[in-house]
C-alpha cells in the first residue's frame, strides 16, 4: 500500500510543469488559487493520476479537493 | 459578494463591446431562407445553424405546424403528466420508436432536457456513469444530479473505456456508458463500433446521444449507431429535433420496456410544460422528409465535404475527418474575434466557441453545413476563409 507522503511527492513532480508561479509546492497548496490551474488542466492532472497509479478517480470527489493535500488523501482512499 | 463570480465574463462582455463585436448572441433580425439572414444588420450566409437538412424552412414542415395551430392553440399549457399529452404528442412517440425499430419512446419539450433528463434518472446512488470526457453540456449537468459514481473515460478511447471497466470489476455490470455519435463542437464521430465491444466483453448499458448524427448518418438517417451497425448494443439512443428535423425538442428511444416506468421519474419531462401543438406537427412531417427523402443526407455530404476540403486545402486546421461539422481551431482569442466578424464582414455568420465549450484550450470558429446550402454559397464560404488568409489574419502554420 502506498503512504500518503508517497502520493504527495508524486503530486509535487507531476505538477512541476505546471508551476509557472515556482511556488514551493506543499500540502496546503491551492491548485486553482495558488498554482491556477484551469478547469480543463485540472482533468488533465487527473488523468495523469490516473494512469500513474491505475485507478480511475471520480468526479464527484472534486468539489471536496482544493489542495494538494485534500487529492492526496482521496488518491490514498481511492487506491486502498 | 454574490456576483463577483461573473466578473471575467462581465470583463469578456465588456472587451468585445470596446471592440465592437457581438459573437455572442448574434441577433437575426430577418430570414431569408435556411441558409440566408439578415444578422446584425448584414445580409450573410448562414453557416453556424445546425439546420442539417433545412427542414426548418421546408414548406411542409411549415404548413403542418400552421394546421396544428388552428387545431390546437399555440401551446398545451401543462406537463405530459398533467394536461399536456394530446395525441399529436403520443404519435410523434410511436413514429419516432418505429422510426428507430423499438417499442419505447419518450418526447421532451427541449433535447437538453432529454439529455439531461435521462442521464439524471437512469442511474443513481450505487451505480458508476462512464462518460466521454468531451460530452455535452447536458450530459454533465444530467450526471452530476444522478448521485451516481462519475468517471470519465478518455474522448472517443475506446482502450481508455476498456481499462476503466476493468477496473470496476464486477461493478461494471450496472454501469452505464455514455458517448455522443457526432460530437458538436469538432464534427469527429465517435467510434462506436469498438466502444459496442467493450461493452460487450465487460457489461453495462450503453446510452448514445444522437443528436448531431441523427438525420446525418447512417442507411436510414438513424445517426452514428445505425452507421457503425452496432444498434442492437445500444441500450438508449437520445436525441433532439432542434437540428436535423429543424424544430426543438427531443426524445429517449429504447427496446427496454423499462423506459416507460421512467418516464414517471425523470424531472426534467414531469416538472415543465410540453412541447406546442405546432412543434410536434412539423418535427413529425419532418421525419417523414427524413424517412423518405435520402437525398436529404446526400446533399448534406456533398456539402460537408465541399466545405471541410476547401478548408483543409488552405491549410486550415480542421477536424480528422468531414462532417455536417467544420470546426477551425485557433489557439489566440483575440485573432479569433477579429476572423470571427471579418467573417461577418464578408457574408458569413458561423460560431465562435470560446473554452470551456471547446474541448480544449483552443478557440474555435465553428461551421455547421445544411443540405440547403448551394454550392455557390459554400464556395463562398471557403473565399472568405481565404481572405482570412491572404488579409494575414490568420497564418496557417499558426494556427492550433
Amino acid at each position: 500500500m502506498t503512504e500518503y507522503q508517497e502520493y504527495l511527492t508524486f503530486l509535487y513532480s507531476a505538477l512541476e510543469s505546471k508551476n509557472k508561479k515556482n511556488l514551493t509546492l506543499s500540502e496546503t497548496t491551492s491548485l486553482v488559487a495558488d498554482i491556477g490551474l484551469s478547469s480543463l488542466e485540472v482533468m488533465e492532472f487527473i488523468e495523469k493520476i490516473e494512469d500513474h497509479f491505475d485507478i480511475s478517480i471520480p468526479l464527484n470527489i472534486l468539489p471536496d479537493v482544493n489542495t494538494i493535500g485534500d487529492l492526496a488523501t482521496k488518491v490514498k482512499e481511492i487506491n486502498l | 459578494m454574490l456576483f463577483d463570480k461573473f466578473q471575467s465574463m462581465a470583463d469578456f462582455q465588456a472587451e468585445l463591446r470596446d471592440r465592437g463585436v457581438a459573437p455572442f448572441g448574434a441577433v437575426t433580425e430577418e430570414l431569408l431562407s435556411a441558409t440566408e439572414g439578415v444578422v446584425q444588420g448584414k445580409r450573410v450566409i448562414l453557416a453556424g445553424t445546425n439546420n442539417y437538412l433545412g427542414l426548418s424552412s421546408d414548406p411542409r414542415c411549415i404548413k403542418a405546424a400552421k394546421d396544428a395551430v388552428e387545431r390546437w392553440g399555440t401551446g398545451t399549457t401543462g406537463s405530459r403528466l398533467a394536461n399536456g399529452s394530446f395525441v399529436e404528442h403520443q404519435a410523434l412517440e410511436d413514429d419516432i420508436a418505429e422510426f428507430y425499430g423499438v417499442e419505447n419512446a419518450i418526447v421532451f419539450t427541449t433535447g437538453y432536457s432529454a439529455t439531461m433528463g435521462m442521464c439524471a434518472t437512469l442511474a443513481g446512488p450505487g451505480d458508476v456513469i462512464l462518460l466521454d470526457a468531451d460530452s455535452h453540456a447536458s450530459i454533465y449537468s444530467g450526471v452530476k444530479q444522478s448521485g451516481a459514481e462519475v468517471i470519465r473515460f478518455k474522448h472517443s478511447n475506446p482502450e481508455d473505456l476498456a481499462k476503466r471497466m476493468r477496473r470496476l470489476g464486477d461493478r461494471a455490470k450496472q454501469t452505464l456508458i455514455i458517448a455522443e455519435g457526432i460530437y458538436s463542437m469538432l464534427g469527429d464521430v465517435a467510434p462506436l463500433r469498438d466502444i459496442a465491444a467493450v461493452k460487450r466483453e465487460y457489461g453495462g448499458y450503453l446510452f448514445v446521444d444522437e443528436a448531431h448524427s441523427m438525420g446525418a448518418l447512417g442507411e436510414t438517417g438513424r445517426g452514428a449507431a445505425q452507421a457503425a451497425g452496432i444498434e442492437e448494443d445500444v441500450d438508449f439512443f437520445v436525441g433532439t429535433f432542434s437540428k436535423s428535423l429543424g424544430a426543438i425538442g427531443g426524445f429517449c428511444v429504447s427496446r427496454h420496456p423499462e423506459l416507460q416506468t421512467i418516464r414517471y421519474c425523470i424531472s426534467a419531462y414531469i416538472f415543465t410544460a410540453s412541447s406546442a401543438p405546432s412543434i410536434i406537427a412539423s418535427t413529425r412531417e419532418a421525419l417523414r422528409i427524413i424517412r423518405t427523402e435520402p437525398e436529404l443526407r446526400d446533399k448534406l455530404w456533398h456539402n460537408a465535404n465541399l466545405l471541410y476540403d476547401g478548408l483543409q486545402a488552405l491549410g486550415l486546421p480542421v477536424g480528422p475527418t468531414a462532417s455536417p461539422v467544420v470546426a477551425v481551431e485557433m489557439e489566440d482569442r483575440s485573432a479569433t474575434i477579429e476572423c470571427w466578424q471579418a467573417l461577418m464582414d464578408a457574408g458569413v455568420y458561423v460560431n465562435l466557441v470560446v473554452p470551456p465549450a471547446s474541448p480544449s484550450t483552443n478557440f474555435l470558429l465553428r461551421n455547421s453545413v445544411s443540405a440547403a446550402h448551394t454550392s455557390a454559397q459554400i464556395k463562398h464560404i471557403v473565399k472568405a476563409y481565404a481572405s482570412l488568409i491572404s488579409t494575414g489574419l490568420v497564418n496557417p502554420t499558426k494556427t492550433a
